[in-house]
Parts: structure tokens; sequence; C-alpha cells
């Protein structure tokens, strides 16, 4: 009965939604509001609907409703609630559902609070929103239905996949889908521009909110995704350059050209046409990452079971999307008018160099993940790993990097690259002063290693020196630092932790790179491991029964100078509806720095396999994108983004006459 | 400067970072991308020693010897040719005899395959994809491996890393 209710909701949010697709945009050809407004109406009632559909689905995994083969196959009785609950996006048609309803939210979003949109431009956002919407909403209906009956409904479920069960499942794919999912309200907003063939600053100010807000989500999903890799897998790599890893770093990407680009439309009314361009492709690379994650056409660890008729039909919607989205720009791009002169060296100029960096950079990572799929069709098999983005990725970025701390202090339209170089030598100093200690106290690894530490030092000085000017500290007596500090627009702190996030980063993979040690082998009880410094040793072997699996656990006791610092205990757990294993890595955070204890086999003689590592600094890694969020969501609690753009609008509506 | 100064400057620019980039690209396509082969194909086309690729096949039955200190050696074969692999390091959680691998590293002077890293698949019913086109290509597919394969799991990747590692990071 839920089951059926649930497919049923979704058949009508369909329905919603191809009346959302064409009523409003006769309304705007019309000139009518009632048509128009239609949109609104349609859109909550989408969200309503989907959002019914997916607690079905959640209610009938709670109940472990086995006559549902999507429980079936992936819940079990037994299994913790909590991934009974996350279980419903661990698998293909799941996720689906999750990723409309993440649509249907944004969209829903843009109806109630878009009150002080144009109503000719809301309508339209609406109906492109609700063109996607149907493709997806028909994807899963034809496809992926989630709500399919088995006819014999068996007594248990075969599980979920051993990796999945952890809380990393609750929190990565919905922050995931919805930084991927909300770039296609800039792709709505980019499409409706070009209906309209009208944009302008407002337009950008309205657009930059959205796409922060969907980058925010997207960057702490990156993140949460690699820390979740690194704890789960048992080997410490927090990044294997997988194609569906690049699938979400490209969106990144261009969603950060965006955001940058977004902000000279907005201040100075420049790039417009480039800002539309970058709209489009940021949601392509969106679609392209769910076509390759959702189609098989790539092996990788994301991959769900490959069919056929799932990646047509994906394709297909890519297609259409991608190609009519740049055909629609191709034909109307030349009617919007250009904005305001810059000299090459200024703000914008420095923001033109970001969108060039990162757009190649990102333009890199595409070809890295589509030439073994072209190499493929040609019959040779390749892989492209992590020497070739070291060779290109690696060197473009440094180069942006190094422009990071210039941008946000040259000035707008015309800017002054030597007092900037001035003003930042200080940050330069510190640096290279960073790089002379690392050279001297450090010995062996790359020995571009304190370079890379130096440039991000450089970036996070940089980011604190663009503060240091802006509050005149130093400069001024400290009760008008304080006034200033305040007065400062919170885009500005924002841009400051972000910023100072990809120095934090930098510095955190490349001392996890250069300066892992590991220590792999067959141990006994009361062996002792000695890794960089720390001694561990074996206490004993324990076995342990979970609700849905067998573990065994060994036990380590740590100790550094013969002091006792903690006990650490990984461990193996056998799933037995699947019949397989995983590993339970153990880790021990000693500052920013990580131990890191996973087991292997155990042999004949009652010894186990051992893998130590010690990652020094390897939290900075993720500490970078939390600052680079953090830095977001300041900048999106910047009141000129609240209250700047609607003030016209609200000023007219009340001017009209009360009736 | 003119506007036309200005826009040329911005297109100068633009083209001479594409053209850093292709360069990088171009480079790095010469000596980082590393091919697939099969135990046949390695015997047909002579490959050198100490030329890096990927080795697919299934470990072949009976060949698993382990040595001390986690020294492993095996045989992947692909019903055509045997190749055999050295590894040393804890092998991935669902490495078994008769199934399928993927090992990367290269080829020692006596025709050993040094794999530095060995990669299987989270999941009893899955076999790489790389190797299941070779096997098919070579009339070696067993349709219940397909069978098995389309079950609607989602498999995990795990890696082993051996002690040699330093490239593949």
């Amino acid at each position: 009965m839920i089951a059926e209710a649930g497919h049923y909701a979704l058949v009508l949010a369909l329905a919603l939604a191809l009346i959302q697709s064409i009523v409003p945009l006769i309304g705007a050809r019309l000139h009518d509001a009632a048509l128009m407004n239609v949109a609104r109406s349609t859109a909550l009632a989408q969200l309503l609907f989907v959002g019914a559909s997916f607690i079905a689905l959640v209610t009938l995994h709670v109940n472990s409703d086995f006559s549902v083969a999507n429980v079936y196959e992936n819940s079990h009785s037994m299994k913790p609630l909590i991934y009974k609950i996350t279980g419903v996006w661990g698998n293909h048609e799941g996720s689906m559902l999750l990723w409309v309803s993440i649509l249907a939210l944004f969209g829903g979003l843009v109806a109630a609070f878009g009150n002080n949109l144009p109503l000719s431009l809301r309508a339209h956002v609406l109906a492109v929103q609700a063109w996607i919407a149907s493709a997806f909403y028909l994807f899963i209906l034809m496809t992926s239905n989630p709500f399919l009956r088995i006819v014999n409904p068996p007594i248990e479920g075969r599980d979920l996949n051993p990796v999945l069960q952890d809380i990393g499942l609750a929190v990565h794919p919905p922050m995931l889908y919805l930084g991927y999912v909300g770039f296609s309200i800039s792709f709505s907003f980019a499409i409706a521009a070009l209906l309209e063939g009208r944009i302008d600053a407002a337009w950008a100010r309205w657009v930059r909110p959205w796409t922060l807000v969907a980058w925010i989500f997207l960057t702490l999903g990156i993140a949460m995704g690699s820390y979740w890799a690194y704890y789960e897998l048992g080997w410490g790599g927090w990044w294997f350059w997988d194609p569906v890893e690049n699938a979400s770093l490209m969106p990144w990407l261009a969603g950060t050209a965006l955001l940058h680009s977004a902000l000279v439309m907005e201040k100075r009314n420049a790039l417009k046409v480039w800002t539309i361009l970058l709209s489009i492709l940021t949601f392509s690379l969106s679609l392209l990452g769910t076509f390759l994650v959702r189609s098989g056409v790539i092996t990788s660890v994301h991959a769900f079971a490959t069919d056929p008729t799932r990646g047509v039909f994906i394709l297909l919607i890519l297609c259409l999307f991608i190609g009519g989205s740049l055909s629609l720009f191709a034909g109307r791009a030349t009617s919007l008018k250009q904005g305001g002169l810059f000299a090459p060296i200024s703000r914008e100029g420095a923001l033109v160099l970001n969108n060039l960096l990162l757009s190649v950079a990102c333009a890199v990572v595409l070809f890295g993940t589509l030439y073994p799929l072209a190499m493929e069709a040609l019959d040779l098999k390749i892989s492209v790993g992590a020497p070739f983005y070291n060779l290109t990725f690696a060197p473009l970025f440094a180069i942006l990097l190094l422009a990071v701390p210039f941008g946000p202090m040259m000035a707008w339209k015309r800017g002054d690259l030597l007092g900037v170089t001035q003003r930042l030598l200080a940050a330069g100093v510190t640096g290279l002063v960073a790089v002379a200690i690392v050279w001297g106290w450090v010995s062996g690894g790359s020995t571009l290693a304190p370079l890379a530490i130096g440039l991000g030092i450089f970036v996070i000085a940089g980011a604190i020196t663009d503060i240091v000017e802006r509050t005149g500290l130093v400069r001024l007596p400290f009760a008008t630092v304080l006034h200033r500090a305040r007065g400062l627009p919170r885009s500005a702190w924002g841009t400051a932790f972000a910023h100072a996030g990809l120095g934090v980063a930098l510095i955190g993979i490349v001392c996890e790179t250069t300066w892992n040690s590991e220590y792999i082998a067959t141990m006994k009880q009361n062996d002792v491991a000695h890794v960089a410094g720390y001694d561990l040793k074996l206490d004993g072997l324990f076995s342990r029964q979970g609700p849905n699996f067998r573990e065994m656990i060994a036990e380590f006791n740590v100790s550094r100078d013969g002091e006792a610092i903690s006990v650490m205990t990984p461990s193996k757990r056998s799933f037995t509806t699947r019949g397989s294993s995983t590993t339970e890595a153990a880790l021990l955070t000693r500052g920013a720095s990580q131990l890191y204890v996973s087991l292997g086999d155990t042999t004949a003689e009652g010894s186990i396999a051992v893998r130590i590592y010690h990652k020094p600094l390897v939290l900075m890694i993720w500490w970078g994108p939390v600052l680079m969020a953090f830095g977001g969501m300041l900048s999106l609690s910047d009141r000129r983004l609240r209250v700047g753009a609607p003030k016209p609008a609200r000023a007219k509506q009340r001017l009209q006459p009360a009736e | 400067m003119t506007r036309k100064q200005r826009r040329m400057t911005i297109i100068g620019g633009s083209l001479a970072v594409l053209a850093l980039a292709a360069a990088l690209v171009l480079n790095a396509l010469r000596d980082s991308i590393v091919f697939f082969s099969t135990p046949t194909m390695v015997a047909e086309k002579h490959v050198a020693p100490g030329k890096r690729f990927r080795l697919g096949g299934l470990v072949q039955p009976g060949s698993l010897q382990r040595g001390d200190n986690l020294a492993v050696t095996f045989e992947v074969a692909d019903g055509g040719a045997k190749l055999p692999v050295a590894f040393k390091g804890i092998l991935p959680d669902l490495f078994r005899e008769g199934q399928g691998v993927v090992a990367e590293g290269a080829l020692d002077a006596n025709g050993v395959f040094k794999a530095d890293t060995v990669l299987a698949k989270h999941d009893e019913t899955y076999m790489p994809k790389d190797v299941a086109d070779a096997l098919k290509k070579q009339g070696h597919w067993k349709d219940d491996y397909g069978a098995k394969a389309s079950d609607g799991v989602k498999p995990a990747a795990t890696t082993a890393q051996g002690n040699s590692q330093g490239a593949v990071r």
C-alpha cells in the first residue's frame, strides 16, 4: 500500500512538473500573471508529492518490507535503524529519488522565497527547473522504479553493502546532491535570462546566493566523501582521481569559477556572456557526473550495477540539456549587451585569470576522465591516474594559488600591481621563510614539497594581509581597527577564510603525500611496531558479535617514549548475509596528524597482517574545505546579498494603492 | 589602452593559459598513462621489462604462495597464457583464487610481474570490467559472471599497496 502510494505520488509529481514546464512559459508570452503564477503553486505541490514519495520509500526501508524489490536487495531486518534509513540512497533507485527530491526542494525554495524576483523571470526559472525534473521523473519511472514489488516476498533481505554501512553514507550523498542539484538553479536562471534576452547586475545578485549555497554543500560533500574513503577503505588513501571523484570535482571547479565571475557581473556588469556560459557548463558537468556514476560506463569505486537502458536514457537527457542549452546560448548570447570596461591589471582582470585557470584545470580533469573512454572505443585500455594529474592539474593550480592573494587586494577597474606586491611583501617573505625552515628541518621527500608548503603559507598569509589592510591593523589605533573590522562586509571575511582554506588544504596534502610513513607486517601478540616515534604493541585479538556482522578486534597499546598514550582497536567485520567483509581502521588523532591502523588477514599461526600509517598534518586536508565552506557561509550571510537586490521591487509594491 | 587592446590582452592571456595546459597534457600523456594488458597480450607483445602496465585476469587456482614477511606470489591467467606475479604487502579483502584481479607494476628481467598495487573489488561476484572485457573477447566468458554481476549491488574497490609503492599515489 505504501509502495503504491509512493509510486502514485511520483507519477503525480511528473504530471505537475509537465504542467510547470509549459503553462508558465505561455503565461510569460501572454503577459498573464495568473498563468505565470501557476509555476509557484506547481513547484510547491511538486515538492510535496516528491517528498511524500521519498518518505514512502524511507518508511518501506524502516519497516523492512521485503515485498518491495528495492528493500529486499538493500536491506536486512537486523540492520541498525540509521542504516535502514541511509540505505534508502545507498542504491541506484533510491539515490535517484533523493536526486529529484532535492531538485524539487530547490524549486520549492525558489517558489517560496523568490517573491522579490520579477514575475516573468521566476516563471521562466521554474519552468526550466520543471524540464529537468520531468526528464528525471521519467527516468526513474521508466528505468529505475524503487517501488517495484516482488511476487513472492522473501522473509529476509540481502543487506546493504557493508562498506556503505557507515555514518558517511548518511552525510556524503545528500551533501553532494545538494551541491550537484543546487547548480540547477543557476542553470535555470541562465536559461531564463537567455529566453528573456535580458540580463543585468540584479540577475547576478539573485544567482550568486543560490550558487554559493550549492558550492558550500558541494565543497563539504566532496571533503566528507574523501574523509569517508580515507577511514573506510582501509589503506589511508583520500583521493584516487577516480572518475566519479572527478565527476564531483569538475562541477566544483566550474562552480568556483562561476562564483567569481558572478561577482564581476554583480559589481561591474561585465563578463555577462561568460557567466551565463559558466552557469550552463557547471550544471552540465553535474549532469555528466550523474551520467558517469549512474550509467556504469566507467568502472569505479562508486559504480552501481550497470544497466544499458539506464545509461542510454541518461545519455539522452544529457545530450538534450547540454546540447539544447548550448545551442540556445549560441543563438542568443550575442544579443546580451556588453558591460563595464576594465584594464587587464585590475580586480576584474584577476577574476578573469581565476576563471581562466579554474576552467582550464576543469578541462584537464575532464580530458583525463574521458580520455580512457575514448581510447576504449579504439580498443586500447589505459588508466589515467595520479601521475597524469600531478603533471597537469597540479602546475595549473600552483599558478592559481600564487595569484590568489593578489586578487582581493586589487582595485576594481584599474589595479596597481606594484602597490599590491608591496603590500603582499610580508606575506611573501613569510612564505619564503617557511620554505627555508622546511628545507632545513626536514630531510627526504620531494624537493618540491617545501616550495609547495611555502606557497600554502603565502596563500594563508595573503588572506590575513588582506584583512589587516582593510581594517588598518598595525597602522591605526586599536579602537578604529575594531570599528573598521565590524564595518567590513561579511563577504570580505568570507573571501579571506575561503582563500586561507585553500592554503590549509594544500599544506595538508603536501605533508600527507610527502612524509607519510607506513609499516606493513605480520604481528603476533606482544609484538611492537615502531612508526614515526610511536610504539604500537599488539595486546591481543578478540572477536565480538555485532547486530548483523561478526568482528575481530585487535587491541594496540600506543605509547611514545615509554609513555602510554591510548589504545587503538582496528577491526575486521564479516557480514554473513553478503559473505563479505570490511576493514574498520582505527584512527588516533594527535594535533592535525593521525595514526592509522588497519588489519589484513590472519595466518595459521595466530598472527595477523597489520598496516600502520603515520600521516602528518593529514587533517588539514579536510580542515581546508571546512574553512572554505565557512567562508562561503559568511559571505552568504552578508546583508548586501539578502536585502540589496529586492529593494526596488518592494518599493514598487508599496506604491500601489491599497484596494 | 583602447578597448581593442584590452580585449586583445585578455584573449592573448587566455590563449597562453590554454597553450600551457595543452603542453602539460601532451607531456603527461607521454609517460604517465598506464596501459592495460592480459597475460596473452603480454606474451604476444613482448612488453619490455620496467615498463609499467596494468595486468588483469583470473588468479590461477592453486598458484597462491605466501612467503616470509608478507611476500606473495601467484599466477594470473586469462585462459590463453599465464604470468607469474610477485607482490609484497596485504592483499585486498576479497582477493581469492579463481577470481578476477587487476595488478599494477612492471615486468622484471626474469619475466616476473612485480606488482606494487593489487586491486580487487569488494564483492565476491564482482569481475573487474577490464578483465571481463578481455575474457569475453577471448571467448572464455562464462554467462554466470554476467548474471551475478548485475544483481544491483555496489562493489567498492579495495586496493592493496605494496611496500615498494611510490608512483601510484
